[in-house]
């Protein structure tokens, strides 16, 4: 694809953000979808192309009254919508439409109008993981780290720094849901969820959705906001069972994904002035460090444990809190882009000040899926 | 009331071998015919090459651990917390999900590396899961 040929010119998130208990799935998809076009100056009838994902994007189309020429429903989990990103780049620059919506919201916490997630008994995962208890992201997500740890001399502390540094974060995010700031002692003090994972090491579970708009970056200088432009996009994935992973020291998904995303991109490590990258559970930075070549694995824990991430750190990372300290409905690759898109417009509130380029990297289902978005607001 | 079983997995055609396998007191994998690759889970071809020629074989039971956490909340049904969810590494190359019994359940015992072997544990009539233990000697 080629380089800033398309740009965000609309992004909101939901008007409220945490426990949401009177609205429904959808309407908080609908809340976050009227935000962006707002932000954008635009009407739902101004979109032609639309993609969400778990919530299926007729669904959605219908409920906001938007007639699409071109339509994406990939599904991969938390990065979906990265994905679209990618996607809807390549549309928009194939002339398949000019104003594409992309969608999420999750019920996460209050599960009003939300359908259950199960694994079918006779899915490779029902047959081949379930029977042994896995139940739920926090007892399998986790189940590679302690090999990774073996393999490069990662300590417990390391890995409960990248909860303090998120907090302190998210200390400077009004919206953030946790903000009082914690020590790695208190990290490792809280209660055990999945050895070697406590709660302070687990995203939270909140309710919330955002949406973004995007179209071509020549018509972007003709919208209210700051232009946030497409430099470079990656997308992969490798298996729904964690225990199928090629390895546990990185993440395949991650490491096509990401390469991908700085190629296009034309950048190197040390052109990136702001980082996110998708947080679930506190190891996620450390792979994705690794895998997206920033640096060697072995250096990733010193690296975070150091301060080199916190506010004032040579690399700022998951700026808003993350998904452990910020929100996380379940699906949280766009509550990353969404910050990403801040710090490019600089009015994120915990501005990285003469940011210009971030890069935003996300993860679906357990290490699944993988999709990076790198943005710049220099054309 | 009866205590909520764990999660029993429905075989389909193509894992159908596996689940006799185990019936059977055999851990099956499949080799392809045309390039040597053993792997898991089942299917009839080759991940790796593509081949349709296959072969099911008995794998010696003995693997390693790979990695695993030990799960305290919230528990699946069936299991009483905390209780280690492993990825054991076979013999033969292929990695599974299992449970390790006859073992504690702490970090301590739970080393990386340390030598299993697979035991067998009759869940009903049709399904026999393999579960790994601490290899003797």
């Amino acid at each position: 694809m080629r380089r800033n040929q398309v740009a965000v010119v609309g992004a909101a998130e939901t008007t409220k953000l945490g426990v949401i208990p009177d609205m429904s799935q959808i309407q908080l998809h609908a809340d976050a979808a009227l935000n962006a076009i707002a932000d954008a100056g635009l009407k739902p009838s101004d979109i032609d192309g639309i993609a969400t994902a778990v919530e299926t994007p007729q669904q959605i189309a219908h409920y906001l009254g938007i007639t699409p020429t071109w339509v994406d429903g990939t599904s991969v989990g938390g990065c979906s919508f990265m994905l679209h990103v990618r996607h809807a780049a390549a549309a928009i620059e194939a002339g398949l439409c000019k104003t594409v919506l992309i969608t999420h919201a999750e019920s996460g916490k209050s599960m009003i109008g939300k359908p259950p997630r199960s694994i079918p008994a006779y899915s490779l995962q029902g047959q081949f993981e379930a029977p042994f208890g896995v139940y739920g992201p926090p007892s399998m997500f986790p189940i590679p780290v302690l090999r990774f740890m073996k393999t490069y001399g990662i300590t417990h502390e390391q890995i409960a720094s990248v909860a303090v540094a998120q907090r302190e974060w998210a200390a400077k995010n009004p919206r953030a849901m946790m903000k009082a700031p914690i020590t790695v002692e208190d990290v490792l003090n809280s209660r055990m969820i999945a050895y070697p994972f406590r709660l302070l090491q687990c995203c939270l579970v909140t309710d919330g959705g955002g949406a973004l708009i995007l179209t071509s970056a020549d018509r972007a200088k003709d919208f209210p906001q700051k232009p946030v432009y497409i430099l470079g996009t990656g997308e992969s994935v490798e298996t729904p069972m964690v225990s199928q992973m090629e390895t546990f020291n990185s993440s395949r998904a991650f490491k096509v994904a990401g390469p991908t995303a700085f190629k296009e991109a034309g950048i190197s490590h040390k052109d990136v002035d702001h980082l996110m990258i998708y947080d679930a559970f506190a190891h996620l930075p450390l792979y994705g460090l690794g895998d997206l070549g920033f640096m060697p694995y072995e250096e990733t824990g010193k690296f975070i444990a150091d301060g080199n991430t916190r506010p004032g750190g040579k690399l700022p990372l998951n700026t808003n809190g993350g998904g452990l300290s910020y929100m996380h409905s379940g699906m949280y690759g766009m509550y990353a882009l969404q910050e990403s898109v801040r710090q490019m417009r600089g009015i994120a509130p915990a501005q990285v000040e003469g940011a210009k380029i971030s890069v935003c990297h996300g993860v679906g289902g357990m290490f699944a899926a993988s999709g990076t978005i790198i943005f710049t607001n220099e054309r | 009331m009866a205590e909520a079983a764990r999660a029993r997995p429905i075989p389909t055609p193509e894992t159908q071998h596996f689940w006799d396998g185990t019936k059977a007191g055999e851990l099956r994998l499949q080799r392809c015919d045309a390039c040597a690759h053993t792997y898991f889970p089942p299917r009839p071809f080759c991940p790796s090459c593509g081949s349709r020629k296959v072969s099911v074989f008995p794998s010696s039971g003995k693997a390693t651990l790979y990695s695993y956490v030990i799960n305290h909340r919230p528990a699946a049904p069936g299991f009483t917390p905390p209780y280690a969810i492993a990825v054991v590494e076979l013999e033969e190359g292929p990695r599974m999900m299992s449970n390790i019994i006859d073992c504690p359940q702490t970090p301590e015992a739970l080393e990386l590396d340390m030598k299993l072997e697979v035991a067998f544990d009759k869940l009903d009539d049709e399904i026999t899961l393999p579960l790994f233990r601490p290899a003797k000697g």
